[in-house]
Formats: C-alpha cells, sequence, structure tokens
C-alpha cells in the first residue's frame, strides 16, 4: 500500500449557481520516499490537490488514505493530529507568525505535540542548524531575508519529524540563486528519506524532481522524466496503475 | 499547548496592544473597584451599626413606651391608666424572663440646661432609677451614681455624659487638662442640681483609633518642641472636627445623657405641670431579658403581665433591639443589593468590551489562526487560547481593579469622611476577581468559538 492514496478525487465549488471542478476524478498514489512534483498551469488545482493530499482539506468526493488513515472520514481534530505529526507544510508566502522569533516559531509544531519546554529548544535548534540558521534565533521574521524566512519555514516544517512535506511553490517568491539553494534542500530532505512533494507551475524547478504530475483543468497528465530519477526511485514512481500493480 | 503556553501567548497579547488593552480593561478594573470599595463602606456601616446596638444595651434589652390608647379601644380611654410604677412593680414580681426593670421620665419639651453662663438642650434628661445605669450599659468615670437614697429623699442630684461636660464646662481637647464636673451645678429648666457623677466617653472603635492617632501625634509635636500644637490636629480635616454632632450618632446619644433620680423629677419638677395625674404617669420602661435567646417568651410574659395591670387596655407598646437589628440587616442588605447592582453592571459593560475586543483581534489574527491549525492546532487548542487571552485580560484588570480599589476607599475616606471606616473584606475581593474571571471567560466564549470554527484554508489564504 502506498504513503498516499487518491481514489476517483472530485473537489467541486460552487459559485453563484456555477459549479467549479478544482479537481475532477483524481486518483493517484505516492510512495513513501518519493521526490515528485506538482506541475500546471495557474488555475489548474495543483494547490487544491495539495491541500487535499495534506489534510488540509477534505474531497468532495473520493477517497485518500494517508499512511492508511481514511481522511475522508476522519474528524477536524483527527486531521490537526496528522498535520501535526505526519506532514510538514512550506508555503509561497512562508506563513510564519510575525510576534514570534524564529525558535518560537519552528517551536510552534512541537507546542501542539506536546513536547516538553526543554526538548523543543534542543529538537528546535537542530532543525534550525539543518538548515544553517542557528545564528538567528532571536530574530523575528521580519529581520530576516525572503531565503532566509523559507529557510525558518522548512525547520519549523521538519521540527515534528514528519513522514512528508509539502511545498506550494517554496521559490515563487524567492530570486533564482536563493530558489536553487532552498531546492537543494528539498532534494538533501529527499536523499535522507522523506517523501518530499513540490507543488509548481515552472517546469525547470519541476524537472529536478524523478516524478512530476501534471495537472490541467484538475485533471492527471502524469510524465515521468527518467534521466532524473535514481534507479530505485524509477521502480515505485512509475504510473499510478504500476504502482498499485507494485503494491 | 501547555496552560502556561496559552497564559503567555495571551500576555503578550496585552502587552502588544498596551493601550487597547489597558481600554479595555477599564470596565472591569471599574467594576472590581467599585464592588470591592462599595463592599468596604457597607461593611463598615454594618460594623457601625452593630457596634451601636451593643452599645445601647444590646438584644437582650426590651423598651415599653407609653402610647396613645387603640382606636378600637377608645371608648376605653377614660380607664386608662399609662405606664406606671405599678408596672414596674409588678413586672419585678411576676416576670422571671426579666431580670432588670428601670422606670423613666421624661420631659415633654426638652428641657434647658445650664451653668456658668452656658446653656444646652437636649432630650436625653430623664428621670430613672439607679438601676438604669446597668440596664443602659453605663460606665461612670467620675463620682457616682446617685443612690436609691437620693431617689428616696429627691435630692437634687444628676450625673451627666461627657456630651454635656463638653457643651457647659469646656471640653478638655480645648482647655489642654481634664476637666471633671463633680460637684459642680448645673440648673435644669431653673432647678439646681449638683452633679454627683459623670459617665465616661462612649465612641465607636473607629473614633477612638483617630483621636488616640491624634493624641500620639500632638505629643510628638510637643516633643519636637513646635509651639502650635494645635496644627497637627487641625491639619486633618473631617474625622478631627470641630464641635457639633460627630461620631456614630447612638455614641453621640449616649455621650449626651442626663439622669435624675425618678422620684425628684416627677415632685419637683413634673407634678407642677397643670395636666398632672394623681400618680406619676412614666413615658417609658426599660427592660433587661434574662436571656436574649427567650426574647419571644419574655415578651409574651410582659405583655401579659402588663394586660392585667392596664385591665385590657393596650396603652403601651414594644420597641426591641431586634426590630433594629433586622433595620440594620435589611438596610445593609438593599446597600449591598444596590451596590452590587452598580458594579454588576459595569462588570457586564466590561465583559463586553472585552468580547468586543477579542472579536476585534481573532479578525486581525485569521492567518496566524490559519498558521496554527496547519502546523496541527486542533480546533480544541484555538478554542482554548482565545479564551485563555480574553480571561487573562480579565484577571490583570480584576487585579489592577482591587488595586484601584485601596485608592477609591483613601480617596472616598477624604472626601467624605465617615463615623464608620470602610472595611475590605477578604471575601469580597475573592468574589470581585472571581467575577472578573468568570466574566474573561464568558466573554471569550463565543470568539473562541468563532476562532476554532475558522476553516484552515481560507484562514491562510485570508490577508
Ligand atoms: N474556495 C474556492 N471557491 C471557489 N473556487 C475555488 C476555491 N478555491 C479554489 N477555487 C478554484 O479552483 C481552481 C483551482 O484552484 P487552485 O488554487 O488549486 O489552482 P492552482 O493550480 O494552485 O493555481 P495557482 O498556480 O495560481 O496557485 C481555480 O479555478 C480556483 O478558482
Ligand atoms: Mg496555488
Amino acid at each position: 500500500m502506498a504513503l498516499l492514496e487518491l481514489r476517483n478525487v472530485s473537489k467541486i465549488y460552487h459559485l453563484g449557481g456555477e459549479e467549479i471542478r478544482a479537481l475532477d476524478d483524481v486518483s493517484l498514489d505516492i510512495g513513501a520516499g518519493e521526490f515528485v512534483s506538482i506541475i500546471g498551469p495557474s488555475g489548474s488545482g495543483k494547490s487544491t490537490l495539495m491541500h487535499i493530499l495534506g489534510c488540509l482539506d477534505t474531497p468532495s468526493h473520493g477517497t485518500v488514505t494517508l499512511d492508511g488513515i481514511q481522511v475522508e472520514k476522519a474528524s477536524a481534530s483527527e486531521l490537526a493530529r496528522v498535520r501535526n505529526r505526519k506532514i510538514g507544510f512550506v508555503f509561497q508566502f512562508f506563513n510564519l507568525l510575525p510576534k514570534l522569533n524564529v525558535v518560537q516559531n519552528v517551536e510552534l509544531p512541537m507546542i501542539y505535540a506536546g513536547v516538553s519546554g526543554s526538548q523543543r529548544r534542543e529538537q528546535a535548534l537542530q532543525a534550525l542548524e539543518m538548515v544553517e540558521l542557528g545564528n538567528r534565533l532571536k530574530n523575528r521574521p521580519s529581520q530576516l531575508s525572503g531565503g532566509q524566512q523559507q529557510r525558518v519555514a522548512i525547520a519549523r516544517a521538519l521540527v515534528n519529524n514528519p513522514r512528508i512535506i509539502f511545498a506550494d511553490e517554496p521559490t515563487g517568491n524567492l530570486d533564482t540563486h536563493t530558489g536553487e539553494v532552498i531546492l537543494a534542500l528539498f532534494r538533501r530532505l529527499s536523499q535522507e528519506g522523506r517523501t518530499v512533494i513540490l507543488v509548481t507551475h515552472n517546469p525547470e524547478i519541476a524537472a529536478v524532481t524523478p516524478r512530476r504530475i501534471e495537472i490541467r483543468n484538475g485533471r492527471i497528465a502524469e510524465k515521468v522524466d527518467a534521466r532524473l530519477a535514481g534507479l530505485d526511485r524509477l521502480a515505485a514512481s512509475a504510473t499510478p496503475a504500476a504502482a498499485v500493480a507494485g503494491a | 499547548m501547555t496552560l502556561w503556553n496559552a497564559i503567555a501567548v495571551g500576555l503578550k497579547e496585552i502587552w502588544a496592544h498596551k493601550f487597547r488593552s489597558l481600554l479595555t480593561m477599564l470596565g472591569i478594573v471599574l467594576g472590581v473597584s467599585s464592588l470591592v470599595t462599595m463592599s468596604a463602606m457597607v461593611q463598615g456601616m454594618e460594623n457601625g451599626a452593630r457596634e451601636a446596638l451593643v452599645a445601647v444595651g444590646g438584644l437582650e434589652k426590651i423598651r415599653v413606651e407609653a402610647q396613645s390608647v387603640p382606636v378600637e379601644q377608645r371608648h376605653l380611654r377614660d380607664f386608662a391608666t399609662g405606664v406606671t410604677l405599678d408596672d414596674v412593680r409588678a413586672l419585678e414580681f411576676s416576670a422571671p424572663d426579666i431580670s432588670k426593670v428601670s422606670p423613666e421620665l421624661r420631659f415633654d419639651r426638652p428641657p434647658t440646661l445650664a451653668a456658668g453662663g452656658k446653656t444646652h438642650r437636649t432630650w436625653m434628661t430623664a428621670g430613672v432609677w439607679p438601676i438604669q445605669m446597668q440596664l443602659m450599659e453605663h460606665v461612670i468615670e467620675h463620682g457616682r451614681m446617685f443612690s436609691d437614697l437620693d431617689n428616696e429623699l429627691a435630692r437634687n442630684v444628676c450625673v451627666i455624659g461627657t456630651g454635656i461636660r463638653d457643651e457647659l464646662f469646656g471640653k478638655p481637647e480645648d482647655t489642654g487638662e481634664p476637666v471633671n464636673p463633680v460637684g459642680r451645678t448645673l440648673t435644669i429648666n431653673g432647678y439646681p442640681f449638683t452633679i454627683v457623677g459623670m459617665f465616661t466617653h462612649y465612641e465607636s472603635e473607629q473614633d477612638r483609633k483617630v483621636r488616640e492617632a491624634r493624641l500620639r501625634e500632638q505629643a510628638a509635636a510637643l516633643a519636637a518642641g513646635k509651639t502650635n500644637a494645635a496644627s497637627g490636629a487641625r491639619r486633618d480635616r473631617g474625622w478631627g472636627g470641630g464641635g457639633g454632632r460627630r461620631g456614630n450618632f447612638a455614641f453621640w446619644i449616649k455621650n449626651n445623657t442626663v439622669y435624675v433620680p425618678l422620684n425628684t423629677m416627677w415632685m419637683k419638677m413634673k407634678s407642677g405641670e397643670s395636666n398632672a395625674p394623681a400618680v406619676p404617669k412614666l413615658s417609658s420602661m426599660e427592660i433587661k431579658l434574662r436571656d436574649s435567646g427567650r426574647i419571644n417568651e419574655a415578651l409574651t410574659q410582659v405583655r401579659n403581665v402588663l394586660m392585667v395591670t392596664h385591665r385590657g387596655i393596650e396603652d403601651f407598646s414594644f420597641r426591641t433591639q431586634e426590630d433594629r437589628a433586622e433595620e440594620i440587616d435589611t438596610f445593609i442588605r438593599n446597600a449591598r443589593v444596590s451596590g452590587g447592582l452598580i458594579a454588576g453592571i459595569s462588570l457586564l459593560v466590561g465583559g463586553i468590551g472585552i468580547m468586543n475586543i477579542m472579536l476585534a483581534s481573532i479578525s486581525e489574527r485569521i492567518r496566524e489562526i490559519g498558521i496554527r491549525k496547519a502546523v496541527g492546532a486542533g480546533d480544541g487548542s484555538v478554542f482554548i487560547q482565545i479564551v485563555i487571552e480574553s480571561t487573562v485580560i480579565a484577571v490583570v484588570g480584576g487585579l489592577m481593579g482591587l488595586a484601584t480599589s485601596f485608592a477609591f476607599i483613601r480617596l472616598i475616606s477624604f472626601l467624605t469622611p465617615t463615623d464608620n471606616a470602610p472595611v475590605v473584606t477578604a471575601g469580597s475581593m475573592s468574589l470581585a476577581f472571581g467575577a472578573s474571571a468568570a466574566i474573561g471567560i464568558l466573554a471569550g466564549l463565543l470568539p473562541a468559538f468563532r476562532a476554532a470554527r475558522m476553516n484552515v484554508i481560507q484562514a491562510l489564504r485570508y490577508d
């Protein structure tokens, strides 16, 4: 069984009698340890898909299974728990709390996980060391550059040691060079064995991932770039049908 | 999220919006301080009233007063004898539940007292038996109470309170040395009387403390060699005060007492009046019960005895201290309820203010709430965080209110000095504080509910 399984998932919005199918009958598997990009033009449904995969939202139709949990049936507090323990998010606009300093921002998920104060500090420091920000602990987000803020956000996403990392346009607000630094970080996370899912509209960024899921008008048109895929990845990241057959 | 964390977040929010939080807290501050101040003042009044109750003889004292014949017995009024010494004797012999009884005969109009060219009029002049002294809990400071013999012989002697001494012979505070009027003479409506005794000065606890403090101040000023020793006293406006009525009314009355023997009163001053009856008609009787717990039985006993001596004509009435105690209770209760209402309204207004500011705060922090939920805050955690924040505002306001109430009490004591110093009780403080905490929780519920119900994605997208 794959880590993430979507079966016939639709997300339908109703706007003044008009029906908007942000996702239209999507079926998809993502295995543990995969490095995936979700790519498509603006308004195609990338963010919607990521929200459903990341338990921020529930589908209108279809089933979602994350690590064996039936997401569409779970309660709001169960989903909060899943997000807290199994998932880390990185957003385009960083989404750090402006009134908290760097360490406090990184500690935030652990507060809701019930981790004790001293251990929180220790884990937050480790995560910040990893993104090379161990020297900016007491700064407010507004005192950091965009790239630094995004690294804080990555540290926050990592700090509860989740299995899956989602990033929605993580480089969208950064210059090319800084974007490359951030992408290198995601590549490293993937090499460490985490499942990393990158949402982007930029084919150059999508090109760094072995597997690319392309979305148009809420439907999937998947492409795999075998050149970048490691040998072992290739087997795991074939077409959905192959993945199901493999599992 | 631990409780301590949530409280710290709440305090930070308050600190981040200092001025706004202060304005929000104002309602709670005023509510709590008015509650504490009001209850301190009522408590002071209650203490004063209870002290006064004890000063006039306590619960086990009752008073029988002569009154006109009731309407339904009007046709019998020629047979009505009024309250007489026969009643006193009958009660002494036939009512075992009473321990002491003393007749009292007063003037119809306040008599004029005079001595050394000064005059003074007082209602509290009465002809009594010596036993009256024990009944009214009087204490002699100088001289003696007149004796049964003085009464038998209808001697022109009297015992006075310090208030009379102050009026006719001068205050010790003014002259700077004790004034002992024993042995001197005063006239009552022109009849000369020798003063054989003077009662001690009666005052409430509060007055005593203030007076002693002033004495110490004066002594200190004298010791420091200041020439005008009075300056210390004059600075102290209000309580200190010049002449006139001061202190608790009950104590003032007690200090203005003049007792003469009943027989003297009757034979020398009343029997000569044109409408004087053949036997002395008393104004009233003071009665002391053996046991304040048997007040109803004793009252029935007294009534039965008097119904016999009065041949069934009810030309007398009872005035018990229980009535007075009840009056005090009612007054205190009313004062509490109305004061509590005012304080309650201002607490309510404070609560609405907090709710308002919390609603504003959560709409400013929609994105923050979205972020917290995205990283794993459950609806419950968000709910509790908002409730705690509003509780923290209310509790901080409550603490400030407690502090302010002491300033209020000082201010009020300064502006309108009363005989009864306000008494702040731990009960009223914890009540006010508890109320502010409860209001904080209640005011936080609606905003917290809204915050908890926010949709994660909409909240994250909000800007
Ligand atoms: N709350 C909503 N109500 C109505 N329509 C919505 C809502 N959220 C998304 N949509 C619609 O769903 C479609 C997919 O939106 P989504 O945000 O997933 O696009 P996207 O691929 O992430 O685009 P972008 O690259 O611009 O971020 C769009 O047409 C959008 O208008
Ligand atoms: Mg998007």
